[in-house]
């Protein structure tokens, strides 16, 4: 405890710890409407298929900071996003393929210009493999206000056009019915995903980035009914992660901050799926027991009824 | 030499790959070779912790494991309520993440870094050779490899038919007695092996790629399951020569290469098939238009 009250009096680390927290909050909020319509896994590929337009985005203009990754990584995650939706429908080819295809394209590509950096003459260079696994503490002031305003930004439009995510996520039909603009609400979401992804690899890394829209979403799932309440939960169980992750990694050294981060969330969700209220294995199995004894009371009754139906 | 080596050792890994991504591409499961892809990783980094040496039979029984885990817990998250890809998403970073926490926490001890295990070394290939008594034979990493080859071919080739019927037909493989789930673990065992065995040349994620691409392009190049897989390694293989060309071009990664030309190989596939392909099957209604037309 101490140790993580020595943490928060450094300014700086207040600031990522911070940071860290919206970002966890923010991608879970997403990642539930993103869980709902069945797309998780489009996350971890957009989260490679960022890749590339990073190191484009850093060969073009030699900068290092989210503003710059955010355009380069939007870019090339829209054109992922075309890629598997293309392919799903112009091939027979099923969206679990169209996904690997277009991730580990986009992610050699990204690995084969990653390379040309570190060869050529790109001075600034140093840091830029951390976006694979993810250092926190490697951030700048700058970088994680950049963070911190853009996470608010993701929360507030999920807070505003909730009525009509919520419609996309549960009866897409429906909401083309009453006239709502579907495919731009699914590209929009999409693109939040995307900017999501983006603005955590630096915390968390490209690889796992896709367990922040995940994991807090299934394991809000195993709380509620709601889709107001998981919101909450998933965003909860982001943030708290990102806290934890982010105060462990910064107390043991040579520890990557995304790893424990996502172990934080796992634990989450290893928590949620047992002692969850109706869906959780405990939950399931008392409420098991109970039905079994009730059919073997009732049982009895029968048999002692029947006993006197014949006496008589 | 060294050119030789590579290329063999890439032609390796497209086979291995390229084998059992066919049934991975049929039975809609591209992902879950991800996810293995991805969660061997703690298995191979236990394996070393406790042997020491990178080229032993417990890092391949450990990845073995770790495997087969990996889809027992997606199989078992499924059944109690989660969409399937949600559970391969959970299961593969949680696992992944321990595998890098182990690999930063042990760092001194493991000469393991994670770059190597995301791009690989296939570079440094023929650098680290198997010697007998003072007699050089041949790189380690082609010897692993061509085990792995050979007990793949051997098990597909047994269980060619079972193999068949669990990917087109599981309902009637298991009405008439096939012993399902044990054929699916025993794939998802051979795609582990196929990612250790491989993972140390080519890195993980492009583990993936080798295991996707050149089985959607044969997918989309035939019907047929026999020339699928004969398709699917030839696209492998050509896909390793052209990367390794442009990558001594280019000066940059190999293994990247590879699955970039991989990844073209596919988009050409996917254009011009001539039974599947976008712009033929687009020429081919335009001339039944205009047929119909006159």
């Amino acid at each position: 405890m101490k140790n993580f009250m020595s943490m928060l009096a450094d300014p700086n680390m207040q600031w990522i710890f911070f940071g860290c927290m919206l970002l966890g909050l923010s991608s879970g909020v997403i990642g539930s409407f993103s869980y709902l319509r069945k797309q998780s896994l489009v996350g971890d590929t957009l989260a490679h298929a960022a890749l590339p337009g990073i190191c484009i985005a850093f060969m073009l203009t030699g900068i290092k900071s989210i503003g710059v990754f955010l355009i380069g990584a939007g870019i090339a995650g829209v054109i992922a996003t075309f890629g598997i939706g293309f392919i799903t429908r112009h091939s027979r080819l099923k969206q679990d393929a169209a996904l690997g295809i277009v991730l580990s394209t986009f992610f050699g590509l990204g690995i084969v210009l990653l390379t040309f950096i570190q060869h050529g003459a790109y001075g600034n260079q140093a840091g830029l493999d951390k976006f694979l696994f993810g250092q926190a503490a490697a951030m700048v002031g700058s970088d994680v206000v950049t963070m911190s305003i853009i996470s608010a930004a993701l929360v507030t439009i999920c807070t505003l056009l909730f009525k009509q995510f919520k419609l996309i996520s549960f009866d897409p039909g429906f909401a083309k019915g009453l006239g709502y603009p579907v495919a731009f609400l699914e590209q929009l979401l999409m693109l939040l995903v995307v900017v999501a992804v983006v603005v955590g690899i630096q915390a968390v890394g490209v690889v796992l980035i896709a367990a922040l829209l995940i994991t807090p979403a299934v394991s809000a799932r195993y709380w509620t009914n709601r889709l107001g309440v998981m919101v909450a939960l998933s965003g909860m169980f982001g943030a708290l992660s990102g806290a934890l992750g982010t105060w462990i990694s910064s107390s043991v050294s040579n520890l990557p901050t995304g790893p424990v981060t996502v172990l934080a969330a796992t634990a989450f969700f290893l928590l949620s799926i047992l002692f969850g209220p109706q869906r959780g294995l405990v939950a399931k199995r008392l409420l098991r027991q109970r039905v079994k004894k009730r059919y073997m009371m009732e049982g009895e009754l029968r048999a002692e009824r029947m006993k006197g139906e014949t006496a008589i | 030499m060294s050119d030789f080596w590579i290329l063999l050792t890439g032609s390796l890994v497209a086979a291995c790959c390229g084998i059992v991504g066919v049934f991975l591409v049929l039975r809609k499961m591209a992902m879950i070779g991800d996810a293995i892809s991805h969660s061997v990783m703690p298995g191979i980094v236990i394996a070393f912790l406790i042997s020491g040496s990178r080229d032993s039979l417990l890092m391949m029984f450990a990845a073995l494991v770790f495997g087969v885990l990996t889809t027992f817990l997606i199989g078992m998250f499924q059944r109690s309520g989660i969409q399937s890809d949600a559970s391969i998403g959970v299961v593969f970073t949680a696992l992944f993440a321990i595998g890098v926490i182990l690999v930063s926490l042990f760092a001194r001890q493991v000469h393991l870094d994670q770059d190597a295990i995301l791009y690989g070394e296939i570079a440094f290939v023929h650098w680290n050779v198997w010697e007998i008594g003072g007699v050089s034979l041949g790189p380690k990493a082609v010897w692993l490899l061509g085990v792995t080859l050979v007990v793949i071919i051997a098990v597909i080739g047994l269980f060619y038919k079972q193999f068949k019927l669990c990917s087109f037909d599981p309902a009637l493989a298991a009405a008439i007695g096939i012993p399902v789930a044990f054929f699916h673990y025993l794939l998802m065992g051979l795609v582990s092996m196929a990612t250790v065995s491989s993972f140390e040349s080519v890195g993980a994620i492009l583990v993936v790629g080798m295991l996707i691409i050149p089985a959607s392009t044969a997918y989309l190049l035939t019907d047929k399951l026999g020339s699928m897989i004969l398709i699917s390694v030839a696209v492998g293989v050509a896909s390793t020569i052209l990367g390794y060309g442009v990558s001594v071009v280019l000066d940059a990664s190999i293994a990247g290469c590879m699955v970039c030309a991989a990844g073209l190989l596919f988009i050409m596939a996917f254009l011009f098939s001539p039974s599947h392909g976008l712009v033929i099957r687009k020429l081919r209604q335009r001339s039944l238009a205009s047929s119909v037309n006159v």
